[in-house]
């Protein structure tokens, strides 16, 4: 076998050799090296890390497993320092020295650095990989004020990762407009404006000369004198090829190691792909260019006679959250040789041109509306003769239809991974796929920065016809354990009569034996949901605050929070919960958010001592359960209270508490619609108006910031017992774990939500089934305090001493 | 110099439930002892080794690893290895079984 050798552990070096196992699986003996101590992970998605939508473990293309699959050596946190083309060998800074038949260099790139004084101080980063990410993670967590230097893509996508982890923002840039080198001034423009919206703010036209402070930055200089305060800065103003190895080993570079139209260097033997190689004078740091690259790469070396790369044409879209955006190719109309066509829309926020020179589409712009983007990246990478064509379409279904059928077989639609819609048809067609999940596992279509989802759907549609199932097409996998989606692990139990989490992780073929917090949480709830009031509760696959009927602390130490029926309470508990954190010497007492006191810095160890001295049942301030229901006066006191929001607040909470649901529940009760108790930013509120309440659904109050929307009317308290039992066990039924109401109704949508409500033989049957799963239930606390097994299992502490 | 090594009986086997934590104090050291689903008994410090800390008691156990209840980090019980794509280690220590009573060594 022949050895192969790669420098560099990232995207665009493992996808080459993925390539590479394809074409020719027993041909080389392969070592790759890495500098950073993960397996491969998706860089792209790194400010999604940083704007909390995901977390590492999501992010990694190739677990461990698969170089172990493969046969390949890998060597993370080990960089090599030095190459020798004579002797074809690489020597790494821990002195390994590897042998080699073809080498790959592909090393990447880093952040560029502003070559100023003080920049090496603490709290100066760039943003390329998870330690950057960490870091601002860390700061974040500390500090306040952050500085990105830098108003391109991945600044700005930096900027709104730092908002989200709540810090200030500003934003310093060189040139008088954001991303001027993929937006013309109106959509650069329209984009400051809602960044700004969102809370950013900007320094344009500002030129760094000095980060200030002693260690630890404190601030900025600009040109003009000026200085700003900062207690983190992120350097975003560009990247720099890693070309230290080769150049050091006389491999010709310029800003990137010098590859031809086949990859390969000045060194026989030795190819460059991706960010560190630069390829007719251009090097590119765009994922889709890097993976046609690789493919050119496999095939060369593999010895096959393939297409020689002749450089790419790149997309880029901005992934923030409130902001739709697009951009390839030219951007600026050059006088007599462009036209262009626009459509701006201010009152809405769209604008797209398209910028053409001789009949052909040669730059695209899109704001506010990219649904376009793909089609005419097609036309503009293919060429096209635009004459006679609609350039912009108004989208409707038909007509979306239209567009797939008449798009050819080799047509790109994943501009990332190079896949056309010819083999999406045919993986759909050979391999009997029905869900995006499917595609895109099979094909990768979608799996890196995901913008050509709605397209890939779309083909999945067309090729299956009347097969074609929107909402199954949506399905994923409950978690990395299963290939089952939430859907088919219910159908499965039913079918298969499995009775416990053992039995279905064994029965289903888990691959990951005794499964993972992810998974094990969920089958509990969904066995308890089936069987009702016949299932036995795992408890040890329950989340440690469910565990232990108690909220975990960064410390170790638990919270306490005692029930308080709609926020209800009397002297004589007051009392008690102050003579309980005296003796305890409870650190924190606390208001919460749902009317309820909390005894914050309790020992794991004190816990039943303290619910028994309470006697008071759990507030469950911890569970996937109902949490509170909020209430305000109502027509007890309030001189505007048209309803007694008190009394109904207390008759939902005796009758759901410590019922699981899928996700925590909170309910909100006003008397009037001045809605002192929020009841509009709860999963259900209820709002008394005269002659009866109103039923609001699928509000939030927290990350997913949603007003309610009014499920119904109804007259009397009966109703609305009637109708919240139902709607929360028909949530109960068809959520995915972990589904907060607000996104489950949204995905369901309201008018259906509304339709099965409507039926009052649905609605009996849903009351039964709850009625008959709440029977179940028992007070954890006082089971706790009456049990030594429990006490022993989960609450003991064993201290030893030695020496006696 | 003697160097002390210790053999300190610490429970009796029985008294450990499967895929749970069973937290001890020795001195000022807190360790954590895990009984696996095959019977394994495992020993490790009671501390995540993400930045914050927190314990590893009461972390969900499947199979020769438990997952840090706080921060979701999956960690070896074999060798204390904190699992891709996070990084870390946490120290383990040697554990003897005998007549029914476990031992841990330091």
């Amino acid at each position: 076998m022949k050895k192969l050798v790669m420098i560099g552990n990232g995207m665009a070096g493992v996808r080459t050799i993925e390539e590479i196992l394809k074409l020719a699986p027993e041909k080389f003996e392969i070592t790759i090296f890495g500098q950073e101590p993960y397996p491969n992970y998706n860089r792209i998605k790194l400010s999604n890390i940083l704007q909390g939508d995901t977390n590492f473990e999501d992010i990694i293309i190739n677990p461990l497993d698969w170089y172990k699959e493969n046969h390949i050596q890998l060597f993370t946190g080990e960089s090599i320092v030095k190459i020798d083309v004579e002797a074809k060998t690489v020597i790494s800074d821990q002195g390994h020295e590897v042998a080699y038949d073809e080498l790959i260099i592909a090393t990447g790139s880093k952040s560029f650095i502003l070559p100023i004084p003080g920049a090496d101080k603490q709290g100066v980063t760039g943003f390329r990989d998870i330690k950057d990410c960490e870091m601002m993670i860390k700061s974040a967590e500390h500090y306040k004020k952050a500085v990105v230097i830098g108003g391109g893509l991945l600044g700005l996508e930096a900027a709104r990762g730092l908002l989200n982890l709540g810090m200030q923002v500003d934003v310093v840039h060189l040139m008088p407009h954001l991303m001027e080198r993929q937006l013309d001034p109106i959509a650069s423009t329209m984009l400051k404006a809602e960044l700004e919206a969102q809370g950013m703010n900007f320094l344009m036209e500002k030129q760094t000369v000095e980060i200030l402070g002693d260690d630890h930055v404190t601030g900025l200089r600009f040109k003009d004198g000026s200085e700003v305060e900062a207690d983190l800065v992120v350097m975003a103003i560009g990247i720099k090829a890693n070309v230290e190895a080769a150049k050091n080993s006389g491999i010709y570079v310029n800003r990137g190691i010098v590859v031809n139209d086949f990859l390969e260097t000045s060194a026989p033997h030795v190819y460059a792909v991706g960010e560190c190689a630069e390829h007719r004078e251009i090097v590119y740091g765009l994922v889709a260019p890097l993976y046609e690259q690789g493919k050119v790469l496999a095939n060369r070396i593999c010895g096959l006679v393939g297409e020689p790369y002749k450089g790419s044409v790149t997309g880029t879209q901005l992934k923030v959250a409130g902001v739709d955006l697009y951009s390839a190719g030219e951007i600026f109309e050059d006088g007599a040789s462009t036209k262009s066509i626009m459509i701006y829309n201010e009152f809405e926020g769209v604008y797209k041109k398209v910028l053409t020179r001789d009949n052909r589409i040669v730059g695209i712009v899109l704001y506010g509306d990219t649904k376009d983007s793909t089609r005419l990246y097609r036309m503009l990478s293919k060429k096209e003769d635009i004459s006679g064509t609609a350039i912009f379409q108004m989208g409707n279904s038909a007509e979306e239809a239209d567009d797939i059928a008449a798009m050819p077989d080799d047509e790109l639609v994943c501009g990332c991974n190079g896949v056309t819609k010819g083999s999406i048809v045919e993986a759909i067609q050979t391999q009997g796929l029905t869900t995006l999940d499917q595609v895109s596992h099979c094909t990768n279509a979608g799996r890196s920065c995901g913008r050509c989802k709605p397209l890939v759907n779309q083909i999945l549609a067309h090729t299956l016809g009347d097969q074609f199932d929107a909402a199954a097409a949506q399905k994923m996998s409950i978690c990395g354990c299963t290939t089952l989606s939430r859907e088919e692990l219910v159908a499965e139990i039913k079918e298969k009569g499995l009775t416990s989490v053992k039995e279905v992780m064994n029965v289903l073929e888990w691959n990951n034996e005794e499964g993972c917090p992810k998974c094990r949480p969920a089958i509990n709830y969904y066995l308890g949901m089936i069987y009702m009031d016949e299932y036995k509760d795992d408890r040890d696959s329950r989340l440690v605050n469910e565990k232990m009927h108690a909220n975990i602390q960064k410390d170790g130490t638990y919270s306490v929070v005692p029930r308080m029926y709609g926020g209800v309470t009397s002297a004589a508990d007051l009392k008690k919960i102050a003579e309980v954190a005296e003796k305890y010497e409870v650190p924190l007492v606390k208001l919460t958010g749902g009317q309820r006191i909390a005894l914050f810095g309790i020992k794991k160890e004190d816990l039943p001592n303290v619910w028994e001295d309470l006697g008071m049942p759990s507030g469950y301030a911890y569970g996937k359960t109902l949490r509170t229901v909020k209430t305000c006066v109502g027509a007890q006191f309030c001189r505007y209270g048209t309803q007694d929001s008190m009394a109904l607040g207390i008759e939902l909470e005796k009758k759901f508490e410590r019922l699981d649901t899928p996700h925590k529940v909170k309910m909100g009760v006003s008397a009037c619609p001045r809605n002192c108790s929020e009841a509009g930013i709860k999963d259900i509120g209820f709002v008394g108006v005269d002659g009866g309440w109103e039923i609001y659904v699928a509000g939030n109050g927290g990350v997913d910031l949603r007003a309610g929307d009014l499920l119904m009317t109804v007259k009397t308290q009966e109703e609305v017992m009637e109708i919240t039992s139902a709607y929360l066990q028909y949530y109960r039924e068809t959520a995915n774990y972990l589904e907060r109401t607000s996104k489950w109704l949204e995905r369901v949508g309201m008018d259906h939500v509304q339709e099965v409500l409507a039926n009052k033989e649905t609605v009996k049957a849903l009351n039964e089934r709850m009625d008959q799963t709440l029977k179940k239930y028992h007070e954890p606390w006082k089971e706790a305090i009456e049990s030594e097994e429990i006490q022993d299992k989960y609450y003991a502490k064993h201290t030893i001493k030695v020496g006696e | 110099m003697v160097q002390t090594i210790s053999r300190i009986p610490v429970a009796n086997y029985s008294n450990l439930k499967a895929r749970a934590g069973y937290p001890i104090k020795i001195d000022d050291k807190e360790i954590a002892l895990f009984k696996t689903s095959k019977g394994q008994v495992y020993a490790l410090e009671n501390r995540s080794p993400h930045p914050k800390g927190g314990v590893l008691s009461e972390g969900l156990v499947s199979g020769e690893y438990v997952y840090c209840p706080v921060y979701d980090w999956k960690i070896s019980l074999v060798d204390g290895l904190v699992q891709a794509p996070d990084i870390g280690k946490v120290q383990t220590y040697a554990v003897n079984i005998e007549d029914g009573i476990v031992f841990i060594v330091l």
